[in-house]
């Protein structure tokens, strides 16, 4: 047997504390707005909650829980995520699927219609102007059909399916006609690795995204939760909180650690499942960037 | 008959068409559409007509645009912010895959792999909700800067300019360290292990292992990520991030050209003014990213295009 010297040199040790560190430093803001979420709202703004809730308290849950206008807020959130990543990943798979076929006619003409729009957009102010006129603006559609379609996940399904051994199709029909029954009854099923890929990709996104409801979106019932919480951390939009957290009686909680509650059951879905996907999401990221 | 022959492979292979061809309209619609839409930066565009309609007024809006008093302060910041996160925030990723990869625990490197993830995953409003309590007269930098004794009284940090880019910075690489470095840490596992060997028998130490066979491998990937970055550096900025830690007072350090676009169009409705703003700041872009293929080419023979 071949034996391994463990000699532990001080550059290890250095090293770890530093990942240590970093570790530390990447977890602890999160920790920090757990422990004032469950601290007495009134007993928090005298600060200095460090380690530990000192007066621990679950009134800040309850009060998000009870109050209208953060649960609508979290459903517009749930709503929009499930349906828009359910539709973007249908989509993107079946265009995928398609231009994967060699004899596809104008296969070309469309892989190039795709790329382009990789590297070029029209941006922000052409956006506005044709939601505006497709007439989606100030509605719930606006959160799914202009995002539906991404040609970088395009090229992430493409890279998956083209690796899928041929035989398998091969044996169902060769004749082009039953496409989509191949794709539904054996693609789809086979690609559960690259669907969770881009699963986590597009519903991180329209989770966590709050600028669409703040430029399409008037309506204070159609605002996702993270608009919410925008409006609150950068506009200063606390009363509009304050005014919310009074209609909660009974309760010790401020506008701050109720925000700190939202916060953590925002962060919460996310953070759960993300570790989960860990090795999927790698490929899919490698895959992408080598592309693109 | 060439027409007919056509005609049936068509009809054969409509299936497969029509799994694309929706594609294709939704990319005409969503992303094609508004980008000849920005044609009304030469144009007066009022929302009650289409951009078709609208007279043609030549360079007038980029002539408003370049003209405005605060144009250098926007361009200072836009490029300013963009830069010092290149040369901040492009590096540290690829450091931190140095250094990581000379942890032999694996499952330690896995969790602290894993747990750099973590802020990637968080979105700004919320990330500039801790980092504007964190940063307050009360917060907790202030209480650890003063109880320390490096700052006689609490500073308001987000209130005061001078501050700004570092925020930016700071919070930046914090938030996307973990996952830029994806990239390195996979080039990296693809080294060979004999050449590691190799080297240890010539009595190489670690640093020179790193520097001679690690950085060396990954010096293509480094190449074409930086021409990206470079490429992307006036995007550097990261609107999403900045639109939630601007505030008023500290506009002067903040007030980036896609600020300007959201306030001039989306916020005031001078659509073709903001539109003339965006083409500036890509045709800026497009000169940063040759550049950068240019230099990089020299340096590295690696190139992009």
């Amino acid at each position: 047997m071949k034996k391994r010297a463990i000699n532990i040199k001080p550059f290890d040790v250095i090293n770890t504390i530093i990942m240590i560190c970093i570790c530390f430093s990447m977890i602890y803001p999160f920790y920090f707005c757990v422990i004032n979420s469950f601290n007495d709202g009134y007993d928090a703004m005298k600060g200095g909650i460090y380690w530990w809730p000192r007066v621990l308290s679950i009134d800040n849950y309850i009060a998000v829980f009870q109050n209208d206008g953060l649960a609508t807020a979290f459903m517009v959130t749930i709503l929009r995520t499930l349906i828009a990543t359910t539709l973007h990943v249908f989509f993107s798979a079946m265009v995928a699927y398609g231009l994967c076929k060699k004899d596809l006619i104008g296969r070309k003409t469309y892989m190039m219609l795709g790329i382009i729009t990789i590297f070029f957009n029209g941006g922000l102010i052409p956006t506005f102007l044709l939601i505006n006129q497709l007439g989606m603006y100030n509605k719930f559609i606006v959160y799914i059909i202009p995002t539906m379609l991404n040609f970088i996940n395009v090229i992430i399904f493409m890279t998956f399916f083209k690796q899928l051994p041929i035989e398998l199709e091969e044996s169902a029909i060769v004749d082009g006609a039953a496409d989509f029954r191949i794709f539904f009854r054996i693609i789809l099923p086979l690609s559960k690795s690259v669907i969770a890929t881009i699963v986590l990709f597009v519903g991180v996104f329209n989770w966590n995204d709050y600028f669409m409801g703040v430029v399409y979106v008037m309506d204070e019932a159609l605002r996702p939760i993270q608009t919410f919480l925008y409006k609150i951390v950068a506009e200063n939009a606390t009363q509009a909180l304050q005014n919310q957290v009074m209609g909660t009686a009974g309760k010790r909680v401020t506008s701050q650690s109720i925000k700190y509650a939202t916060m953590i059951i925002a962060i919460l879905p996310v953070v759960c499942s993300y570790p989960f996907l860990q090795k999927y999401f790698v490929k899919g990221l490698l895959i992408g960037s080598i592309k693109a | 008959m060439i027409k007919n022959k056509f005609l049936k492979k068509l009809m054969k292979q409509r299936q497969r068409q029509l799994m694309v061809i929706p594609g294709m309209i939704w990319l005409i619609i969503f992303c094609y559409i508004p980008m000849v839409w920005l044609i009304i930066a030469f144009k007066d565009y009022d929302i009650t007509k289409s951009a078709m309609e609208a007279p043609w007024v030549g360079l007038k809006h980029f002539k408003e645009f370049l003209g405005n008093d605060r144009f250098y302060l926007m361009l200072r910041n836009t490029v300013g912010i963009g830069f010092y996160k290149l040369i901040v925030a492009f590096p540290i990723p690829i450091i931190f895959a140095l250094f990581l990869n000379e942890i032999r625990h694996v499952k330690f490197k896995k969790m602290v792999q894993t747990v750099s993830y973590l802020p990637h995953f968080i979105a700004w409003p919320i990330l500039g909700g801790i980092i504007l309590s964190w940063l307050g007269r009360t917060g907790i930098v202030n209480n650890i800067l003063m109880t320390l004794g490096l700052q006689d009284g609490p500073i308001y940090y987000i209130a005061k300019p001078e501050y700004f880019w570092r925020i930016a910075v700071i919070s930046d690489v914090w938030k996307e360290m973990g996952w830029n470095a994806i990239i390195y840490i996979a080039a990296i596992s693809g080294v060979n292990p004999s050449l590691y060997e190799a080297a240890e028998i010539d009595g190489a130490g670690r640093f020179q292992k790193m520097w001679h066979i690690t950085v060396q491998v990954i010096r293509p990937t480094i190449a074409i990520l930086f021409i990206l970055a470079v490429g992307n550096l006036l995007n550097g900025s990261n609107f999403e991030q900045i639109f939630v830690l601007r505030n008023n007072m500290n506009l002067d350090a903040s007030e980036i050209i896609d600020l300007y676009i959201y306030n001039m169009g989306i916020g005031a409705g001078r659509f073709s003014l903001a539109s003339a703003a965006s083409l500036v700041k890509a045709v800026v872009s497009l000169i940063l990213v040759l550049t950068a293929n240019v230099i990089t080419k020299k340096l590295t023979e690696e190139s992009l295009l």
